[in-house]
């Protein structure tokens, strides 16, 4: 007997299932300027290499005349594939299919294939598109949700976890998103909120738009939600391979080195940097002259700008930047900079990147506003994540390190493996303008031309204090390096360090101040 | 020239010349709190209101229901004083930190 019949049956069915919610649903998805789950999933694998798993998995609603409808898939695709030729798992929520809605058995997709991730050691993409929790199928509904944040807690740290929102994400389904290492959101079709516009309206009577309230915009300005904006899903899909290049499978890999590159010459390093250290000048602009050519990756561009993260290579190899912006709000260091920063500094340490600190700042960010949103607990973030950090550490103070922010930009007393310093490097508890108020009070308010005698100490103090030589002689910085060579330095200090070996007291976890 | 292309911050009496942010910009602003102003502490509707203007009152006397997401707050006199005046009517919907009532303690 052949076996042409159960062959013809298995592709009918399957072809059956693979039209998802049908040709309107595809159409009305098509029409909000959407691609579908799978057209999604095509394009950020590499061709031909995905595998669809749990076709057949049918939804488990027994009420509300549930059990007679079809819903094919349960309105998630999960399966594998390769990236840039390694293998990755994936799901993508699919909205033509009950609105993506999420109940017992899309949530046991989710979680098969989340379970596998963790398993393999592979990274896993998760791709939001749904109407949120499935009523019908109440607390079924909930306990999806649960085991899906569980298991992203379980893996955080260990895989890399990505989430794509490319639709609504709403209410509970928004902290498996937040619980990831990187979000992406596109332009007019990402919408996270935990309440809606329309209940908000309701209960509290304030008008705003799904957009203004929780759009692609307000995640990567304004909320610090999402770490990639981009105006298009083929934009954004192309952003997410660009990442994965610079990060390692796992947590017990290294990222993949590529061919070492000369960073492109545009002008010399120093004539970047204003003189003065009062002048703002694109901390970026050092970071591609430092970088294999010249290419800096950069993450939450638009959000707290006063600090730029990202990465780069060094002779091959990927490096996570923190630079202080003096561009933006003077380059200090304030909540939402802290919270950035500590992050950032958290996944670089996890997956054994080595972290480069460009040191720029006069502190932190004074204000009543700063007080009171706790500037005291988020600064403390990054205290917290450059000591526990045991990757390569490297510091290069560029001008300004005062105070507060001086500690915590990685300095030696944070355990930072080298600090070099610029000669252009002002190491002290405050810019001189501050210092001489204090130190000499009583000079300038005796003196019978007060503003004369201010600027005289003024220039008293820096001679004495605005440079790095005070702090080169307690050893507190290691060298202070001609800029044009801060490259060949951090190449050595990264070669170095290549085999650091660091133990801490032995811990279940620490208690970071969240 | 400096002056015009950049924003100013002061960091211990030292002015940096940079950019604000859009956050940066619409930061709130502290003001000191008014005792005798009596405030919504969430938007919703005013249900009723039991006082007016003139009246001398105790502490913890009912001033007015303000519903928000769907409960009743019986918003009380913080001590004892006279009502000077009233701003809001029943059935007047209002944001939050909308001025409600003004007090004065005797």
């Amino acid at each position: 007997m052949s076996l042409k019949r159960n062959i013809l049956d298995l592709r009918k069915r399957k072809s059956e299932v693979l039209k998802g919610g049908g040709e309107k649903a595809i159409e009305k998805q098509v029409a909000m300027g959407k691609l579908t789950a799978r057209e999604r999933i095509l394009y950020i694998l590499d061709e031909g290499s995905f595998h669809e798993y749990d076709l057949f998995v049918e939804h488990a609603a027994r009420d509300f005349d549930m059990e007679n409808k079809k819903l094919h898939g349960d309105g998630v695709i999960i399966g594998t594939g390769t990236m840039h030729g390694s293998p990755i798992c994936i799901f993508a929520q699919d909205f033509t299919v009950a609105g993506g809605s999420l109940g017992l058995m899309h949530a046991r997709k989710i979680t098969k294939i989340m379970d596998h991730a963790l398993k393999m050691r592979v990274p896993l993409i998760g791709i939001n598109d749904s109407g949120g929790a499935r009523i019908q199928e109440g607390v079924d509904s909930l306990a999806g949700y649960g085991e899906i944040f569980f298991r992203n807690t379980l893996a955080s740290g260990v895989i890399p976890q990505i989430s794509v929102i490319l639709g609504p994400c709403a209410g509970g389904a928004v902290y498996s998103p937040a619980l990831t290492d990187f979000v992406f959101v596109v332009n007019n079709i990402s919408k996270m909120f935990i309440t809606g516009p329309s209940v908000i309206k309701t209960v509290l009577g304030e008008e705003i738009s799904m957009e203004e309230l929780g759009g692609a915009k307000v995640h990567a300005e304004v909320t610090g939600n999402a770490h990639f904006y981009a105006e298009s899903e083929l934009e954004c899909f192309d952003q997410i391979k660009k990442l994965m290049t610079y990060i390692p499978w796992n947590n017990k890999q290294k990222a993949e080195k590529i061919e070492p590159k000369l960073p492109k010459k545009k002008k010399k390093i120093e004539n970047i940097v204003p003189g003065d250290p009062k002048m703002p000048y694109d901390i970026r602009d050092i970071i591609q002259a430092i970088t294999d050519h010249s290419e800096f990756f950069e993450i939450m561009e638009m959000f707290a700008p006063n600090i730029v993260i990202g990465f780069g290579r060094l002779n091959g190899e990927t490096v996570g930047f923190v630079a202080n912006q003096p561009k933006v709000l003077a380059g200090v260091l304030d909540c939402d900079s802290s919270d950035k920063a500590a992050r950032f500094i958290r996944y670089c340490n996890a997956f054994n990147i080595p972290i480069v600190t460009l040191e720029d700042l006069p502190g932190y960010l004074p204000g009543v506003d700063q007080e009171h949103a706790g500037v005291i607990r988020h600064g403390a973030k990054i205290l917290y994540a450059y000591s526990e950090a045991t990757v390569p550490k490297i510091t290069v103070i560029i001008r300004k390190a005062y105070g507060g922010g001086y500690i915590a930009m990685n300095s030696r007393h944070l355990r930072a493996d080298f600090v070099f310093a610029w000669p252009t490097a002002e190491i002290a508890v405050m810019g001189p303008e501050g210092a001489a108020n204090i130190v000499f009070r009583k000079e300038i308010s005796e003196a019978e031309d007060p503003e004369a005698m201010r600027q005289i100490k003024i220039e008293e103090y820096k001679t004495k204090f605005a440079n790095p030589y005070v702090a080169a002689a307690r050893g507190y910085i290691d060298e202070v390096i001609e800029p044009e060579d801060t490259r060949k330095m951090l190449l050595h200090a990264l070669q170095v360090s290549a085999n650091k070996s660091v133990m801490g007291p032995g811990k279940k976890h620490g208690i970071p101040p969240f | 020239m400096t002056e015009k292309k950049y924003e100013t911050i002061i960091v211990h009496s030292a002015k940096y010349y940079t950019e604000y942010t859009r956050k940066y910009r619409n930061r709130p602003i502290w003001e000191q709190p008014n005792t005798n102003y009596v405030y919504s502490f969430i938007p919703g509707t005013i249900i009723d209101v039991h006082v007016k203007a003139g009246e001398k009152l105790q502490e913890g006397d009912s001033l007015l229901i303000l519903e928000a997401m769907k409960m009743h707050n019986n918003v009380q006199m913080p001590f004892d004083g006279k009502i000077v005046k009233v701003h809001v009517k029943p059935g007047d919907k209002i944001p939050k930190k909308h001025l409600m009532i003004e007090i004065k303690p005797l």
